[in-house]
């Protein structure tokens, strides 16, 4: 059994409310350590980084599955919607310690949003990512049926806002935050290069009949 | 043929004796309580009275790109730094140029200490208790001469102690400045130590300057080289973000850093509930400083 046979074995044994548990409460455990004085010396900024790292993490982990199933055969397909909605939740918080724990002033908060690039493209991320946390249900998928498909395509450009914001925090160009937009940009590269891939299968044999030797 | 002192840094003050020399001035402060108006006697008219950080949080909170950019990577790897022996090239506008061995610098100079506000550019601050000389007493000893306007600093460059050097980019030495009547503030400090501890190396040992009413990447750490010119100098976060740090970056709350306000500050140390602070304009330090500028458009000068 390779590897691959592994992972896939191992990974059917986790089950999915697992993930959602797990998820659920690192940000809890995070902002327990912040309170202890655990987590460094400047508490707030510690968590609102690690609580947005997390957010960008879960997001590649979910852009992930499809390439990973189709590249090398590992299947995660059924912890999707879970990574998913915990990519909105770990996203959520970040916002939330920001709003309440480190700008705290409300007007600040607004002429921070309009006036400051970084949070204007971080704000647009999350706005984009709402509409998909509050469809990740059967019944949406159902009534949406293939516009479903379409509105979560939403992730793609949401995925690269979070890389850019990430890339803007930073005083200089940080290693880092570079690394995190480079696997970003191969993971929507990728699907770029997926769906060509699949529309020239298709094309083909239509022009294979319309040409008969 | 240099000439070589053997003569430590450590020994020119002992701890010890610069310890009782604070107990004697607590002591004289205590006896003269009663008529104290303000801050005890003994403490400089400087300091301010705002409780300080604690050592843990000055030493292990740290800005210094030579060691990485993470505010930990400095406590982790600035003890690879060689400080023993140290000595400061003063060049430029100067009557006596040269190579000024620390000890002997040291020697020159009255230190203190002095307990002043630190504001970050990054909307943080703290308390910090310094232990320095004033760098006024620094330029007399080599003299400035007369057409000299701005004295510019720079930063040790070591690769094989200092990881940053090759893993950051910014180009290399770092550089700060200060036009000449800021370098001859009686607030603005070179400072040797914090609390009765000698410089943490991730602080900027053993030499680093202190200018408390402008935004911390002002005050150069580990010193190698002051030079007196006539021309601004070069500062570099200026050239890296020219739009984002200017040369004189005095802390003003009305100017918004581009990505962020200025308005307010958190302290460190708070903890996780602390309220912001409102930033005072030049950290506080208005009353003493804010004549250098005067007729100066500070939005456009930042």
């Amino acid at each position: 059994m390779g590897v691959v046979d592994h992972i896939n074995t191992a990974a059917r044994k986790v089950p999915v409310w697992g993930v959602y548990a797990a998820g659920l409460l690192w940000p809890a455990w995070l902002f327990y350590l912040a309170v202890s004085g655990a987590i460094g010396i400047d508490p707030v900024k510690s968590l609102e980084h690690e609580l947005g790292e997390l957010g960008l993490q879960a997001l590649i982990f979910g852009l992930a599955i499809t390439p990973l199933r189709s590249i090398i055969g590992i299947n995660l397909i059924r912890f999707r919607r879970a990574i998913g909605v915990l990519t909105f939740y770990f996203v959520s918080a970040h916002l939330l310690v920001w709003l309440v724990l480190d700008v705290q002033i409300l007007s600040e908060i607004w002429k921070d949003i309009v006036k400051r690039p970084y949070i204007t493209v971080g704000m647009a991320a999350f706005i984009l990512m709402t509409p998909l946390a509050i469809t990740s249900n059967n019944m949406s998928v159902r009534k949406l049926g293939p516009r479903w498909r379409k509105l979560h395509k939403l992730v793609y450009p949401s995925a690269a806002l979070g890389g850019i914001h990430y890339i803007m925090v930073g005083k200089t160009w940080e290693l880092e935050s570079l690394l995190y937009m480079a696997v970003i940009l191969s993971l929507l590269g990728w699907r770029v290069y997926d769906s060509r891939r699949k529309q020239r299968a298709r094309d083909l044999p239509t022009r294979d009949s319309a040409n008969p030797a | 043929m240099a000439y070589k002192n053997v003569l430590k840094y450590s020994d020119v003050t002992p701890k010890a004796d610069y310890m009782n020399r604070r107990q004697l001035m607590g002591g004289a402060a205590g006896l003269f309580a009663g008529m104290a108006i303000g801050p005890a006697l003994g403490a400089s008219k400087y300091s301010t009275d705002a409780e300080p950080n604690t050592f843990e949080e000055i030493s292990g909170y740290n800005n210094f790109y030579e060691f990485g950019t993470g505010k930990e990577d400095p406590a982790r790897n600035a003890h690879r730094l060689t400080i023993d022996p140290w000595s400061v090239q003063i060049d430029g506008m100067v009557d006596k140029p040269g190579s000024y061995g620390l000890e002997d610098i040291l020697k020159a100079v009255t230190q203190e200490e002095r307990i002043y506000r630190f504001r970050c550019v990054e909307a943080w601050s703290m308390v910090i208790p310094w232990y320095g000389f004033e760098l006024n007493q620094l330029l007399k000893m080599a003299g400035v001469q007369s057409g000299a306007k701005y004295v510019a600093f720079e930063t040790l460059v070591r690769e094989e102690e200092m990881p940053g050097i090759r893993s950051v980019n910014i180009e290399w030495p770092y550089r700060e400045g200060l036009r000449l009547d800021e370098a001859m503030h009686p607030l603005t400090i070179m400072a040797t130590g914090i609390y009765d501890k000698p410089m943490p190396k991730q602080n900027g040992a053993p030499l680093r300057l202190v200018v408390p009413w402008k935004y911390g990447f002002k005050s150069i750490k580990s010193i190698v080289r002051v030079t007196l010119t006539d021309k601004q100098p070069q500062t570099t976060w200026n050239m890296l973000q020219p739009r984002e740090y200017g040369f004189y970056s005095n802390v003003n709350p009305e100017v918004s850093h581009p990505r962020w306000s200025q308005a307010t500050e958190r302290t460190i140390g708070g903890g996780v509930f602390a309220k912001r602070k409102e930033t005072l304009m030049f950290n506080g330090y208005e009353q003493e400083v804010a004549g250098l500028y005067s007729g100066m458009d500070l939005a456009k000068n930042f």
